[in-house]
């Protein structure tokens, strides 16, 4: 029953996502959706002076966006503010490791603009077409 | 799998077999990867038969002129095709004349049309606009932006749990110094048919006009605009197996005569000064500029094309194949179809898939080379409605076949594979 999209590490993270939920004091926070599918994604930071010390998200929406949002928290805890930053769209697609039409590139990236904006002390609700991150 | 009736009555083609219609839209006899595609998403855009991508080639091979201007054959030839299908599209909806038919875009600029010339001289502050929550959002904003505008009231009819309109309020919102009832024949997400000769009745008789969004009922239904009794209705070529970038208002002809022009230009004028300008008779006092020919020439070719079919054979074979769908998706675990059921209703299928997102419902779908719309179908109001972020839509069209939808139920049950618990 195998799928080019829904292969196990993505099925995996979707049912069991990683530092899911939220931080009693972040010291960022942002929240973004795709109005066009309804995905959104929330994600709070706390650092260890310039170390990302935590990081929790919690969101609602397909299986790409949200497993790719608890990859992505992996990919960033512990990192510097700096490390994390350099985080770039490839190096997330990369991690995911399956083929996504444009559609759902789209789904797949709304963690990392979420964790961007955190990242760059952006105010804490996003709304769609604000930034240009 | 299915119903053996249901599937007995698909295979009855009364014009010509379901097999020879099926043969004459190319697009339907590819495949990807080995898999046939199984195009279940005609709500969004149908699919064209060769009769309308043939009457498209030609006029850009033999006629292609302007049409309107030139007195050389060609330019005759280019305007006779013009309007010849304009004809064809006016028969097509049985409105009593040619002239009944203005071309635009698509639905969405018919509504505009409306409510920038008729809306801006006929609704004022003290007026209410009445639509239903069944609408698609070219049904709504533009009368959300007209209210605003002129300091109108926008009231909403609901619907009852079925997912069919409650008329139990009608009366009581009509005697809101309501104007206009902008409404949908056929719900695009939900396929439920609304009972327009009823709401018509009323509204008139309350002294309010009738704008039908015929979006999705045109290409299903047999549309008779007189025995309606409508003033407005608004449809798309693209959704009736025409070609994009063409749509359709009709409106009575004492209603469009009185109205104003919509947008200034070439064509739609009499007699131009530096100073003022006046305006020519309907319809073409509504398409400025040069239209898009070769698309109403393929517009008037679908509209024959459907006409020869028969709406009749159209839709029971479109009843008969919603029907297996419908039959299909219920018995499936964790899938809970939306909308109606049983009784009269379109081929617009919605449904969810319990802790599936749409999105992967039709991403692991289109892995099987099924087509189908995920999404909130341009229904953000009828969503929080129903209570779902987004659904997986199926749409049904007479092209359609017994095999699409055993596809589709295939597509679903390893849906519930990938996604069950590990």
């Amino acid at each position: 029953m195998s799928s080019d999209i829904y292969q196990e590490q993505i099925l995996d993270h979707y049912r069991h996502p990683r530092n899911y939920g939220s931080l009693p004091h972040p010291d960022a926070t942002f929240e973004d959706s795709n109005p066009l599918c309804g995905d959104m994604v929330t994600m709070d930071v706390a650092f260890d002076g310039e170390r990302i010390a935590d990081i929790r998200f919690r969101g609602a929406g397909c299986a790409i966006s949200q497993a790719s949002a608890s990859m992505l928290t992996e990919m960033a805890l512990g990192q510097t503010r700096e490390e994390a930053r350099a985080i770039t769209r490839e190096s997330v697609l990369e991690e995911l490791g399956v083929p996504l039409s444009p559609a759902r590139v789209k789904c797949a990236l709304l963690g990392h603009k979420v964790l961007l904006a955190a990242l760059y002390g952006l105010p804490a609700h996003g709304r769609e077409g604000k930034g240009t991150l | 799998m299915g119903n053996v009736a249901a599937a007995r009555v698909l295979e009855r083609g009364r014009v010509r077999t379901p097999e020879a219609v099926r043969a004459e839209f190319p697009i339907l006899g590819t495949s990807r990867a080995g898999k046939p595609l199984a195009y279940l998403d005609s709500a969004a855009t149908s699919q064209k038969p060769l009769a309308v991508l043939d009457a498209m080639d030609d006029y850009y091979r033999r006629y292609n002129a302007n049409v309107h201007r030139g007195v050389y054959t060609l330019s005759e030839q280019a305007t006779t095709g013009y309007e010849d299908a304009r004809a064809a599209v006016a028969a097509f909806i049985h409105a009593a004349s040619a002239e009944e038919v203005v071309f635009t875009r698509n639905t969405t600029e018919a509504i505009n049309l409306v409510a920038h010339s008729w809306g801006r001289r006929h609704i004022g502050p003290s007026d209410a606009i009445l639509v239903s929550v069944l609408e698609h959002h070219s049904n709504l904003v533009p009368w959300q932006m007209l209210a605003e505008e002129r300091g109108a009231r926008l009231l909403h009819l609901p619907i009852d749990p079925t997912g069919n309109l409650d008329l139990s309020s009608l009366d009581d919102l009509l005697a809101q110094s309501v104007k206009l009832v902008a409404i949908t024949q056929m719900s695009n997400v939900l396929g439920t048919i609304t009972p327009l000769p009823e709401i018509i009745r009323r509204a008139h008789a309350a002294g309010a006009l009738v704008l039908v969004d015929g979006a999705q009922s045109v290409p299903h239904l047999a549309v008779d605009v007189q025995a309606l009794g409508c003033d407005f209705l608004a449809f798309s070529a693209h959704k009736m197996v025409g070609p994009t970038g063409i749509g359709a208002l009709y409106g009575r002809a004492e209603l469009l005569e009185a109205m104003p022009p919509f947008l200034g230009g070439g064509s739609m004028i009499r007699n131009v000064t530096l100073e003022r300008s006046t305006y020519a008779d309907v319809p073409q006092r509504f398409e400025a500029g040069t239209p898009a020919i070769a698309e109403a020439i393929g517009f008037g070719a679908a509209a024959r094309y459907l006409q020869e079919l028969g709406m009749d054979w159209v839709r029971e074979r479109e009843t008969a194949l919603t029907t297996l769908l419908i039959e299909t998706l219920l018995p499936i675990p964790d899938v809970t179809v939306l909308g109606p059921t049983s009784g009269e209703r379109g081929g617009a299928v919605s449904f969810t898939v319990r802790g599936v997102h749409p999105h992967d419902v039709a991403s692991l779908l289109d892995e099987e080379n099924v087509a189908v719309r995920a999404g909130h179908h341009c229904c953000q109001p009828l969503m929080s409605v129903l209570g779902v972020g987004a659904t997986t839509r199926a749409g049904i069209a007479f092209y359609n076949t017994a095999e699409d939808i055993e596809a589709l139920a295939r597509g679903l049950h390893r849906v519930r594979r990938v996604f069950g618990e590990a």
